[in-house]
C-alpha cells in the first residue's frame, strides 16, 4: 500500500511537471480562491486585534459621553451647539451613580506650541486629573497634572510622544522645560507612555494634556465656563457597563430637564459599542471573503475535472494496458483521484504562499494591519484537499469504469 | 496435471442494437504446458476475441474456459484481474509502454499492482529486463528507444510476475523485418529455455512459423489446428 500511494504520487508529479502551463492555469481558480481566503481572514483578524488593543490602551470599562444627539449613521451632531454637558454633570454623575468608579472631563483643540527655535501643529485636549487615570495613561518621565494644578490653572503641561519627537532633540529631557502654548509659557511636568495608532488611525500620541480649567480660560476663549468637549465614567467590571449607561443616562436627562418625549441632547458610547462596530464591519468582509472564495474554489474545482476528464480520455489505452496487467477499478480509481488532489493540493500550497504574501502587502502598502492565522491556513489547506476529491471524483470513476477492451483498442 | 487452457465450446455473441454478431461458435480448444501456439486468421475471423477470452479481459457468452484448473467464467472483474496480474503476460502490437516512464518502471507494472515492495519489484523488473536482453537500458525513456527495444521491454513486462502464459497479439505488427526477427527469437528462446507456454495473434505466415503449432480460425470457428512439422 505505501509503495502503491508513493509511486502513484510520484506519477501525479510527473503527469503535471509534463504540462505545466495546463496545470497552472487549471490550479489559478483554486490559487485565487484560497489566496484570497487567507489574505482577507489575514485582514480581518488585523483588524479584530486593533480594536482589541485599541479597547484596551484607551482602558477598558470606559463609558464616553458627548454632547449632542447621534443622528442616523452615527453622525455627531450639535456639538458646542449649546452648553449640554457641563463639569458640575461630571462631578454630580460621581455622586449619583454609585457604580462609576470616578467621571472625567476633557476639551480639546487645536492650535501651534514652541519649543526653541521648533514648532508643531497639533490637539491640545484641556482634562481633569481623573481623565488620566480613567484613560490609563502612563509616563515615561515626570508625573501627572494634579488636582493642584486643575484647581490653580496652572501652566503645566503633559506631552505626548510624537509632539516631544517634534519639538525636542533626541536625547533632550522634555520634564522641566518651558513650551509656549498659544504664545503662553507652560512647564513640561510629564512625558506620556506612546500608545501608538488608534483603531481609526490616529496618532494617540500627538497629544499635550493641560488642566481643563487652563484650557478655558487661558487657551480656548470659552464663553461659558465649565462647558465640556466630552465626559467619560468607568466602572469596575465590563458587565457592569449597560447599568451603568442607563444610570448615566437617567441622572443627566433629569439634570438637562429632559422631557420625557424629547431625545437625550447627548450621546452615551462604551468601547463595546465601538468593537461591536468595528466587530460588524469585519464580520460583513468575511461574508463577503467567503463568498469570493467560494466561487474561486468552485471554478478551480470545475477546472480540474475538465481537465482531468481530458487526461483520462488522452491516456485511455495507458489505462487499458494498466487494467491488462492487473490493475483493478478501485487501483485506476485511486491513481486518478491523487491526481485530482495533487492539482488542488499544489494550489492550495501555492493560493496560501500568495495570501501571507498578499497579506503582509497589505500591511506595507496601505498601513492595515493583518495577522494571518494557524487555523485559516489549516483550513485552506484541507479546502484543497476536498475540492480536489470532490472534483476528481467523477473523471476518476469515469477512468476506472473503463471497459479494457475498448481501453486497449482506442485510437 | 491437466492442460493449462482448456476451452469447451466457447460462443462469444455480441449484441449491437437489434443485430447479434457471434464473434466465437462454438471453439474448443486445449493447450499444454509449454506450448508455442500461433493464431491465425483475417480480419474479422474471431483470432482477437479469442485472445481476450483466453487472456481474461473477457469472458464467454457460452460455454466454460478452464485456465490452469481453474473456471474463469465465475470470475468477477476484480478475480479477473488478479488472474491478469498472476498468470498471464500481455504483448500488444503498439508495445502499450507508459510513455516518459522508465523501460524499468514500465517493467515493473504489474508487481506494482501485485503490491510488492519498491525494492523487490526493482529487481526483478532488473532481471526480466536482463532476460531480454536490455541490461544497462533500465532508464530510457520508450521516447529513447527503437521499436524492437520497446517491445522487449514490453516482453520484460509479460514475465516479471512470472506467468504461466504469454499472450502475444499481432507483436511484430509494427516493427520492420530485423526488429520482428529479433522479437521472434526472444520468444522462441523463453519458450524453449523456460518453458513458458506462449499464444500469438498473427496474420503473418512467416511469423507463425516459429510457433510449434498453428491454428487457423474463420468465421467464429477453428477451421484447422496442425502441429509444425520439424
Amino acid at each position: 500500500m505505501p509503495a502503491f500511494l508513493l509511486v502513484t504520487v510520484m506519477t501525479a508529479f510527473r503527469v503535471l511537471a509534463r504540462n505545466r502551463l495546463r496545470a497552472g492555469l487549471t490550479m489559478l481558480g483554486i490559487v485565487i480562491g484560497v489566496g484570497a481566503v487567507i489574505a482577507m481572514v489575514g485582514i480581518g483578524e488585523g483588524a479584530k486585534a486593533a480594536v482589541r488593543r485599541q479597547i484596551a490602551s484607551m482602558g477598558t470599562n470606559i463609558i464616553v459621553i458627548l454632547p449632542g444627539s447621534t443622528t442616523v449613521g452615527g453622525v455627531h451632531g450639535g456639538q458646542g451647539a449649546a452648553v449640554t454637558l457641563t463639569v458640575s454633570d461630571a462631578l454630580e454623575l460621581k455622586k449619583k451613580v454609585p457604580l462609576l468608579t470616578d467621571t472625567a472631563w476633557a476639551k480639546r483643540d487645536a492650535m501651534q506650541f514652541v519649543h526653541g527655535n521648533k514648532n508643531w501643529n497639533g490637539a491640545v485636549n484641556g482634562i481633569s486629573p481623573s481623565y488620566l487615570t480613567i484613560r490609563d495613561w502612563s509616563y515615561t518621565s515626570g508625573g501627572p497634572i494634579t488636582q493642584a494644578d486643575l484647581e490653580s490653572a496652572a501652566n503645566v503641561a503633559l506631552v505626548g510622544q510624537t509632539v516631544v519627537d517634534n519639538l525636542y532633540e533626541p536625547g533632550e529631557e522634555p520634564v522641566g522645560t518651558i513650551i509656549r502654548i498659544k504664545n503662553m509659557p507652560f512647564r513640561v511636568v510629564g512625558v506620556l507612555a506612546p500608545k501608538g495608532q488608534s483603531a481609526q488611525g490616529s496618532d494617540q500620541d500627538d497629544i499635550i494634556f493641560v488642566p481643563f480649567t487652563t484650557a478655558e480660560r487661558k487657551l480656548f476663549g470659552s464663553k461659558f465656563l465649565g462647558s465640556v468637549g466630552a465626559l467619560f465614567a468607568s466602572t469596575e467590571r465590563p458587565d457592569e457597563l449597560p447599568e451603568a449607561v442607563e444610570a448615566i443616562r437617567e441622572v443627566l436627562r433629569v439634570r438637562h430637564r429632559i422631557q420625557p418625549d424629547q431625545p437625550d441632547d447627548f450621546t452615551i458610547r462604551t468601547q463595546v459599542d465601538i468593537g461591536q462596530v468595528r466587530e460588524g464591519m469585519s464580520q460583513t468582509l468575511t461574508v463577503m471573503l467567503f463568498a469570493i472564495a467560494s466561487i474561486s474554489l468552485l471554478v478551480g474545482g470545475i477546472g480540474i475535472m475538465n481537465i482531468l476528464l481530458v487526461s483520462v480520455t488522452e491516456r485511455t489505452r495507458e489505462i487499458g494496458v494498466r487494467m491488462a496487467v492487473g490493475a483493478k477499478r478501485r487501483h485506476i480509481l485511486a491513481q486518478f483521484l491523487i491526481e485530482a488532489m495533487t492539482l488542488s493540493l499544489v494550489g492550495g500550497l501555492l493560493g496560501i504562499v500568495f495570501g501571507i504574501v498578499g497579506a503582509q502587502a497589505m500591511t506595507v502598502l496601505a498601513g492595515w494591519p493583518t495577522i494571518v492565522s494557524p487555523q485559516s491556513i489549516l483550513v485552506a489547506f484541507l479546502f484543497s484537499v476536498a475540492v480536489g476529491l470532490f472534483f476528481g471524483l467523477y473523471p476518476a470513476n469515469k477512468a476506472s469504469r473503463l471497459n479494457p477492451i475498448d481501453a486497449l483498442r482506442y485510437e | 496435471m491437466g492442460a493449462l487452457i482448456s476451452c469447451q465450446d466457447v460462443w462469444k455473441i455480441y449484441r449491437l442494437g437489434d443485430v447479434e454478431v457471434q464473434a466465437l461458435r462454438g471453439v474448443s480448444l486445449d493447450i499444454q504446458r509449454g506450448e508455442f501456439l500461433a493464431v491465425m486468421g483475417a480480419s474479422g475471423s474471431g483470432k482477437t476475441t479469442l485472445m481476450n477470452i483466453l487472456g481474461c479481459l473477457d469472458q464467454p457468452t457460452r460455454g466454460q474456459y478452464w485456465l490452469d484448473g481453474r473456471d474463469i467464467t465465475q470470475a468477477r472483474p476484480d478475480d479477473l484481474a488478479e488472474i491478469r496480474n498472476r498468470d498471464i503476460g500481455f504483448v500488444f502490437q503498439n508495445f502499450g509502454l507508459i510513455p516518459r516512464t522508465s523501460a524499468l518502471e514500465n517493467a515493473q507494472l504489474p508487481l506494482f499492482y501485485r503490491g510488492l515492495p519498491l525494492r523487490e519489484q526493482r529487481e526483478r523488473a532488473t532481471a526480466a529486463l536482463a532476460r531480454v536482453g536490455l541490461t544497462g537500458r533500465e532508464h530510457h525513456y520508450p521516447a529513447q528507444l527503437s521499436g524492437g527495444q520497446q517491445q522487449r521491454v514490453a516482453i520484460a513486462r509479460a514475465l516479471v510476475a512470472a506467468p504461466a502464459l504469454l499472450l502475444a497479439d499481432e507483436p511484430t505488427g509494427n516493427l520492420d523485418t530485423q526488429s520482428s526477427r529479433e522479437i521472434m527469437d526472444v520468444l522462441e528462446r523463453l519458450n524453449r529455455e523456460d518453458a513458458l507456454t506462449i499464444v500469438l495473434v498473427t496474420h503473418e505466415a512467416e511469423i507463425a512459423a516459429y510457433a510449434g503449432r498453428q491454428i487457423v480460425i474463420a468465421d467464429g470457428r477453428i477451421l484447422s489446428d496442425r502441429l509444425k512439422r520439424s
